[in-house]
């Protein structure tokens, strides 16, 4: 099976500075990856190159087989690429209908209609709802996000994403800030998205990572140190050495 | 609210201002150049709000477009005798829509500063043109001898400003209902988004260089015809519709009436124009002392302008005679 999503050498550099080398990397339909790696590891630059907001400085990506490096960031995102971001990047003043609406609306290529009232757009309107809905948000779609906890807030990101019917989505750290109880939240929404879905998942909350992903890659100082399931991952001696500093005895 | 939670239906309160503009018709006839004068400069300022209140666009040189406008009217009519109001107006907007596409192409690529002094730089060359090329602009001296046919053959402007106040009225009519129209649907919900976060926008795959030209583009029409019917009432243009002095007075103006809400648009050029008119004749030498003090107390006390303060009052007022009655 072609892999969805797959990088060949992709490097990048400010300057100096490396932050991502030789990253060879594959993603599956249905894939429930994980990237990890220490603070400062590349991990959201190699998520930006993806996207497309960040530019490689060499190598390639390929989005359902096309080459796509030098594809802009709306482009990939037609093409089936979303993501959320570490930092939330909501529309704060509106309310959470209307940050899941302005997606479907690019989507469903009705983003630049000026005429009909946006409130009349009914299928949009219906179509966040029920998303809304899936993911329990239902009650809050009238609210406007800057009012909402932080973990829904978290929920409205991923809410955003999915309008977009990815066929990749690139999650950056989707519980970061988020308490363990809406930790667990996070977990089962993202336990029940589509299977079709291939899903690459930044986060530092390892039980999260563990229980949520088939297969894990550990990047460090921007390149690939390790790649593989969950137990094997567990077990690398390597790996505790980047996270624990224990000293590997050969 | 606007956007997809919104409701596009007209308020009662949103006639009020035509209800005004009907009533100073019938009741100050003495004051209807001057209320023209307000009518293009709330299309002026209905302009700028589309593209800095709605789409976060900053700039400081709009009046290129309205001055564009304002020349291309006058020019054609001066220099090449179309006299019919209605092609004038569309030979402005159509040179202020190309501008606008033109110069955004340029200049929303980059951000904040840079595009603040780059708005500024296109209206100050436009007036260097002006200046220079006085063939055909007249140069510090003005372009006289515009002449405007009786609108739809049968109304002529009059020396006491009625036809041109109902024409400006009609205009600005027009325009609201567009941009109305215009941000209540998606395109307008998809404008505040940009101007909310920029970031997201690209993420959910809009291409936001080129709304940003289009909104621009609407923006710069508007102003064009702003600048236009200007010529039209006066039958002269001069050089103070361009440069960077008019697009600040234009920013002091949405300001006072509140950025991003259409109808701040509207108050704050009656304010603005109404204490420039009333200042100036009480006192000739230090007006603008006054127009700086008012704008001084607005941001201290009113950071979202009049509209906002009114959106800040209204309701406590509302809840302490609702207290009051419900004391009785």
């Amino acid at each position: 099976m072609s892999p969805v999503l797959e990088t060949k050498k992709l490097c990048k550099s400010f300057g100096a500075l490396t932050v991502a080398q030789n990253i060879d990397f594959r993603l599956h339909a249905g894939d429930r990856h994980a990237l990890i790696g220490p603070n400062g590891a590349g991990k959201t630059t190699f998520v930006n190159m993806l996207m497309g907001a960040l530019a490689p400085s060499s190598g390639r990506i390929y989005l359902g087989g096309e080459e796509v490096t030098r594809v802009r960031q709306a482009q990939r995102v037609k093409r089936g690429l979303g993501r959320t971001f570490q930092i939330n990047a909501l529309f704060r003043d509106l309310p959470v209908l209307d940050n899941v609406a302005l997606g479907i609306a690019e989507r469903r290529a009705q983003a630049a209609h000026m005429w009909k009232p946006a409130s009349s757009h009914g299928e949009i309107i219906d179509e966040s709802a029920e998303l809304l809905a899936t993911l329990g948000l239902a009650d809050d779609a009238r609210v406007r996000v800057k009012d909402l906890p932080y973990g829904k807030q978290r929920l409205v990101e991923i809410a955003i994403a999915l309008g977009l019917a990815p066929k990749v989505l690139l999650l950056d750290e989707p519980a970061a800030g988020v308490p363990s109880m809406e930790s667990e939240r996070i977990l089962k929404v993202l336990d029940r998205l589509p299977a079709g879905i291939a899903i690459l998942i930044i986060e530092h909350d390892m039980d999260l990572v563990f229980r949520f992903a088939r297969r894990i890659t550990v990047l460090v100082q921007g390149e690939v140190l390790v790649e593989g399931p969950p137990d094997e991952i567990a077990r690398d001696r390597r790996v505790h050495q980047v996270y624990l500093g224990e000293q590997h005895h050969g | 609210m606007t956007g997809y939670t919104g409701n596009p239906r007209i308020r009662w309160t949103e006639w009020l201002p035509w209800l005004l503009a009907g009533a100073v018709f019938f009741l100050l006839p003495e004051y209807l150049a001057l209320g023209a004068r307000i009518l293009i400069f709330i299309l002026f300022a209905l302009s700028l709000d589309l593209i800095l209140g709605y789409a976060g666009i900053i700039t400081l040189g709009h009046s290129a477009f309205f001055g564009l406008g304002a020349y291309v009217a006058g020019c054609i009519s001066a220099k090449a005798g179309v006299t019919d109001p209605f092609v004038q107006l569309a030979a402005a907007a159509l040179a202020a829509g190309l501008l606008g596409v033109l110069t955004g192409a340029v200049i929303l690529r980059t951000r904040a500063l840079t595009l603040l002094m780059l708005t500024m730089a296109i209206t100050s060359i436009l007036l260097e043109i002006a200046n220079k090329w006085t063939s055909m602009t007249g140069g510090a001296d003005g372009l006289s001898g515009v002449t405007v046919a009786p609108i739809l053959g049968a109304f002529r402007f009059d020396l006491f400003g009625r036809v041109a106040f109902i024409y400006c009225l009609v205009a600005l009519f027009l325009a609201w209902f567009l941009v109305r129209r215009l941000i209540y649907s998606p395109f307008g919900a998809m404008l505040t988004g940009m101007r909310e976060n920029t970031t997201r926008m690209h993420a959910v795959g809009a291409p936001v260089y080129l709304r940003l030209i289009a909104v621009y583009t609407i923006s710069a029409v508007m102003a064009g015809v702003a600048g236009a019917l200007l010529t039209q009432t006066n039958q002269f243009v001069g050089l103070n519709v361009l440069g960077f002095e008019l697009a600040g007075e234009l920013l002091v103006m949405l300001i006072l009436g509140g950025v991003g809400r259409i109808y701040g648009a509207f108050i704050g050029p009656v304010v603005y124009l109404i204490a420039q008119d009333y200042l100036a004749k009480q006192f000739p030498e230090y007006w603008y002392f006054g127009i700086g003090f008012i704008l001084v107390l607005v941001v201290i006390f009113a950071p979202g302008g009049i509209l906002g303060l009114l959106d800040k009052c209204l309701p406590s007022w509302k809840r302490r005679s609702s207290a009051r009655a419900s004391a009785r």
